[in-house]
């Protein structure tokens, strides 16, 4: 895997919030087909990384660079071809259809002066059939379900076709199903079609299945990174989740319950 | 994937519907504005017939009836349609930029602006140009006013924009109403004519349809940008919008819009706000279609008001404004109602 070109890279990045340092001198490399989660306690900044992760918000200090360009040098439509972004909140103010709503992942792709083509629109169909949405194009998006809106969303950033995939807690509100399938949709993502994933997750359970690497926010702007198992331990968790949690094995895997 | 629930029983069968596949809705428009022209054009005290129109228009000689034509209704005529298109394409810009269905082109304190630098001038004793340029300049102070306070980063802009313009605004009705108790009895009528949207003594027609067609023409481009900005700012952002410019040109353009319509026939109501509102439900929330489409049913209402308001109880004249209101309120409580069940 470490022989992959470095898609994003982070050299002594400090990232902070009204006047609080979340994470300070990080180090990180993203590499395509690779599954990366983020984890940590509420309001530790793990949403505040990622945003600036995506190039939305500026950094305090340290170097960001995708495809080893400065991140903050990209003209927003071309990062807007190689990176894409789930956020958390979906603003439905006007009526739209899902599949317009999804057609919206397409809009870097197609030239100011052009509209979106068959192709376009059987790339957002085809989006929504891995989230198992067919069907659903016509149907006004203000009248889905939570979970059927997020996955609206997820199609939306499969239309996009990013390389990087940046993914604020992708399966809240699904039901157990959909998490397990839309994690490994993710998964096949990353390890099939090359793409790299790094998602904000809480269940550390589904950390364990699902990802190769873990940066784990632990407060006052430190961090500690690495593979799975070396980030996912019980003391560290315990300390990091002010709570302590057990390790549990069965069938080879480990699970971790709060004691 | 295949999933178990996958299939059902509401889902609709994939149709893609796009406002592409609804553009014949504009020669359809289009044709309902000539059709208005040629009412406006033809009633009134001297009426003018269709031959006489036909005998005008390819460049004849129609008498008394072609001199009322050109030098009196196509005059207000083109000031009216193109004050119509202006407020309606303000407002399908101002509800973007606020992501609120029911704001309209004066929210933002504009047409308060305005009206004070009116009224003002009025009070002077100032007259045509002068009044104008005092009504257009009092539009642009409220504009910067508004937007020099409620500049700045973040999720909440569109608030902050929106509760600035209503403060900015109630201000500016104090100072109207304190102009209107120190002003002369004469200049009364004048000043109450000019707060409600009047199209009779619009001079300048030339300057409102220029604005008009510069305004779509810089639209054009930014209208798939702004369908973005609709779902948000962090959605637009991240699918390669540059959101803050594109807010500021947003803003400008339509504050500008509405500077010029309000300055051409006063603040007429309710056309910026009902206008792109009908457009929305009607078509959906396309900016390439909603965008030229407000523009020309704004201009075909605004005409037909303006034609109703100087026949209807002629020899007199309503202001058009009260018409546009008068309309406006029932339709648009009648979309709340539709629109709540």
């Amino acid at each position: 895997m470490s022989t992959q070109p470095l898609l994003l890279s982070a050299r002594g990045l400090s990232v902070g919030a009204g006047g609080r340092v979340l994470c300070s001198g990080l180090d990180l490399d993203v590499r395509p087909g690779e599954v990366l989660a983020i984890i940590g306690r509420n309001g530790i900044g793990k949403s505040t990384l990622l945003t600036t992760l995506a190039g939305l918000r500026a950094p305090l200090s340290g170097e960001l660079t995708l495809d080893a360009r400065p991140l903050a040098g990209w003209a927003p439509r071309d990062l807007a071809c190689r990176r894409a972004l789930l956020y958390q909140a979906h603003e439905d103010h006007f009526a739209s259809t899902v599949l317009d709503t999804v057609l919206v992942g397409r809009h870097p792709h197609i030239g100011r002066w052009a509209d979106e083509s068959e192709r376009d629109v059987a790339i957002a169909l085809d989006a929504l059939a891995r989230v198992s949405l067919r069907g659903f194009e016509a149907r006004e998006v203000r009248t889905l379900s939570g979970g059927e809106r997020q996955r609206v969303a997820i199609a939306a950033l499969l239309a996009q076709d990013a390389p990087l995939c940046l993914l604020d807690e992708p399966v809240t509100h699904l039901d157990l199903d959909y998490q397990v399938e839309t994690l490994a949709l993710f998964v096949a993502l990353a390890h099939e079609q090359g793409r790299a994933v790094v998602m904000v997750l809480h269940d550390l359970n589904q950390v364990l299945r699902f990802c190769d690497r873990a940066l784990l926010l632990t407060g006052a702007g430190e961090w500690r990174c690495g593979t799975v198992d070396q980030v996912l331990q019980a003391d560290v968790l315990s300390h990091a989740f002010c709570h302590p949690l057990r390790e549990l094995r069965d069938s080879g895997r480990r699970y971790f319950v709060p004691a | 994937m295949s999933h178990p629930h996958a299939a059902r029983p509401d889902a609709l069968p994939a149709r893609p519907r796009g406002a592409r596949r609804r553009v014949w809705v504009l020669p359809l428009l289009a044709a309902v504005l000539s059709g208005a022209f040629a009412l406006a054009l033809s009633l009134g005290s001297v009426p003018v017939s269709a031959r006489e129109l036909w005998t005008l228009a390819t460049g004849g000689d129609a008498g008394l009836a072609g001199q009322v034509v050109l030098s009196l209704r196509l005059p207000r005529a083109l000031a009216a349609a193109s004050c119509g298109g202006l407020l309606a394409v303000a407002g399908a810009l101002m509800q973007v930029l606020l992501r609120n269905p029911l704001a309209d082109p004066y929210v933002l304190g504009i047409s308060g602006g305005a009206a004070v630098g009116a009224l003002l001038a009025m009070l002077a004793g100032v007259t045509s140009a002068l009044l104008e340029l005092s009504a257009f300049a009092g539009a642009l102070a409220a504009m910067a006013l508004v937007f020099g306070l409620a500049h700045g980063e973040g999720s909440r802009t569109p608030t902050r924009l929106l509760l600035t313009g209503v403060i900015v605004s109630a201000g500016c009705g104090a100072a109207v109403s304190f102009i209107l108790a120190v002003a002369s009895e004469q200049s009364l009528r004048g000043m109450l004519f000019w707060l409600m949207g009047d199209a009779s003594t619009a001079s300048r027609p030339a300057v409102a349809v220029g604005a008009l067609v510069a305004g779509m023409v810089a639209c054009a481009p930014l209208a798939r940008d702004l369908n973005l900005l609709t779902r948000g700012d962090v959605t637009a952002q991240t699918l390669g919008v540059s959101v803050a410019r594109l807010r500021l040109t947003v803003y400008v353009l339509a504050s500008a819009l509405t500077a010029i319509a309000v300055t051409t026939v006063g603040s007429v109501g309710f056309v910026g706000l009902v206008v792109p509102h009908l457009v929305r439900l009607a078509l959906g929330n396309d900016q390439r279609l909603l965008l030229p489409a407000s523009a020309l049913a704004g201009a075909a209402l605004l005409l037909l008001a303006d034609t109703a308001a100087r026949t209807v109880i002629a020899p007199a004249q309503l202001p058009v404004g009260v018409l546009t209101a008068l309309l406006g309120v029932p339709v648009f409580l009648f979309l709340l109602q539709r629109n709540g069940r």
